[in-house]
């Protein structure tokens, strides 16, 4: 494809990018419907999207799906909540602590691309088969980030402003409290979104494997039980909700960021 | 200039911390085995979840020295890998795709970008469909896991080449081919980096987590059957040799894919993970 070529597209009209989406979004699940109603895919591997989404109502009413996503919910807040308070607190640390700073951001660097997830078997046996341990994951899943984001806003905070609450002669939680923490808040933010981000995968990835509570567990035992659509509809429900909090807490990071 | 030296000689005569960055990492070494060892001996926790180190390195040589455990280590080796390759190949193409053609780009993007922070993990009864309990649902787990953060780094990447270079290409006249060989490929190193470190990262947990799930090999297979039979210095062994290997690859990423800079790699390190969700 040359430039030529583009330039010589660009003279038929294109819908606008969300329209063609959408047409693409509906253009897909067109066809999935009506290869299965053609008998061209196996309905049992994948079901028509009518089948998938005429399940939703089962899963409402049978499988308690309003429940399954209040506690899956609630377990990602308790856990993104906790590891708010621990990774701000390590972020202030070593943020303050400039040798410890540079000692162990690196390892911190290093536990964020690590597959930390793995370690659930130990928090099993910890905690029990229960949803101390999920909260667990969830926690061990979004520390990095938010420790690296806050130490990253409290490093950024500008110098005029640290000058002017030595002038006024802070003391040292004044001038957290009223002159760094805000500062940085909204850097501190976007590290607590994708740690929330993180606690969600980590806190639906666990529940699915030790099939307990919430929405991983109600996947998996959807699809032990062989009940296709609704299973289909599951995991649609899912990737739906984690979109919602990514585009809910993006809309919010970005207004932190304006506002600023 | 006598005073330039005086601050000169100050500077040097300055003592030195006691605390200099390697002593303060020994230091957390020493403090997390001995809490570890202190909370194992405590009586906190029951017998035998918290075991002293000593056994687990025990477990670990006996593991080393086993073939059985060379079994799974190699078919959990071979999924990643092809994992790794399947999903950081079509992760770089989609890219490459989406960042070129801005139009195309506006449209498809947005998919990509809102389901890469998605819990994968749902997908894999659908994969246990698709592809059987062997070693396919595996792979496909982990090269979906791998797709997204390549696809989106090397789009974003595309975007953000120098304009003056494309330019300069296009003034030389250069073939399509020749644009992506000589002026796209060397500004994506950095992308192309992150976008295999988080992929090699989440590959293995893609791949390790669908083992953990139903699978009769690898060494998610094996870390459970040692916590089935509570095993614990065993399981812990299986779990220090899945970290050690991940990290064994990402230096392999940084060794193999040169980047510019001690301080643009160190940058790089921070932002990388939040890549694929900024």
């Amino acid at each position: 494809m040359s430039d030529a070529t583009i330039g010589s597209r660009r003279s038929f009209w294109r819908p606008p990018p969300l329209l063609a989406r959408l047409g693409v979004l509906a253009g897909l699940l067109g066809l999935w419907e009506g290869a299965s109603y053609a008998g061209l895919i196996n309905a049992f591997i994948a079901p028509p999207p009518s089948a998938i989404f005429a399940s939703f109502e089962m899963l409402f009413v049978q499988e308690g799906l309003i429940n399954a996503f209040v506690r899956t919910f609630a377990e990602a807040l308790a856990a993104a909540s906790i590891g708010s308070v621990i990774g701000i607190s390590v972020g202030y640390a070593l943020h303050r602590y400039k040798m410890a700073g540079l000692a162990y951001t690196d390892w911190v660097a290093a536990m964020a691309s690590a597959p930390l997830v793995l370690l659930y078997p130990l928090f099993l046996v910890i905690f029990g088969r229960n949803s101390a341990t999920i909260v667990a994951m969830g926690v061990v899943g979004c520390l990095p980030p938010i420790i690296l984001k806050a130490k990253e806003g409290l490093d950024g905070v500008r110098p005029v402003l640290l000058n002017v609450g030595r002038a006024y002669g802070l003391s040292r939680w004044a001038m957290f409290s009223m002159i760094e923490f805000p500062a940085a808040l909204p850097t501190i933010f976007s590290g607590i979104r994708i740690g929330l981000l993180f606690a969600i995968i980590n806190v639906v990835g666990v529940e699915y494997l030790i099939v307990f509570g919430g929405l991983g567990q109600m996947i998996s035992d959807l699809g032990d039980r062989f009940e296709i659509p609704g299973m289909y509809a599951g995991i649609l429900f899912v990737v739906l909700v984690s979109i919602c909090f990514f585009f809910i807490t993006e809309k919010i990071e970005k207004w932190l960021l304006s506002s600023k | 200039m006598a005073a330039v030296e005086q601050i000169g000689r100050a500077g040097r005569a300055a003592p030195r911390p006691f605390w200099t960055i390697g002593r303060l990492r020994v230091a957390a070494l020493v403090f997390i085995f001995a809490l570890w060892e202190i909370a194992g001996a405590s009586g906190l926790f029951y017998r035998g979840v918290l075991p002293s180190s000593y056994l687990v390195v025990w477990a670990l040589l006996g593991l080393l020295t086993s073939v059985e455990f060379w079994f799974h280590a190699g078919v959990t080796g071979l999924e990643v890998l092809v994992a790794f390759v399947l999903g950081c190949s079509a992760g770089a193409l989609a890219g490459l795709l989406l960042g070129a053609n801005r139009y195309f780009g506006a449209v498809m993007e947005p998919f990509l970008h809102y389901l890469a922070p998605t819990p994968k993990i749902v997908f894999l009864p659908i994969l246990l469909i698709l592809f059987g309990v062997g070693m396919g649902s595996k792979i496909a787990l982990g090269a979906i896991s791998s797709f997204f953060p390549m696809a989106l780094g090397v789009a974003a990447g595309v975007r953000q080449v120098n304009p003056v270079l494309l330019r300069v290409g296009r003034t030389f006249s250069l073939s399509r081919f020749q644009m992506v060989r000589m002026i796209y490929l060397p500004a994506l190193v950095p992308s192309l980096a992150t976008g295999l470190r988080i992929g090699l990262g989440i590959s293995i947990v893609g791949c390790l987590m669908s083992e953990i799930k139903l699978s009769r090999m690898g060494l998610g297979f094996s870390a459970m059957e040692y916590y089935r039979v509570f095993d614990i210095p065993s399981m812990l062994a299986v779990l220090i040799f899945i970290f050690f290997c991940a990290a064994l690859g990402n230096v392999a990423i940084d060794k193999f894919v040169r980047l510019p800079g001690p301080q643009d790699r160190q940058k790089r390190k921070w932002s990388g993970f939040t890549r694929r969700f900024t």
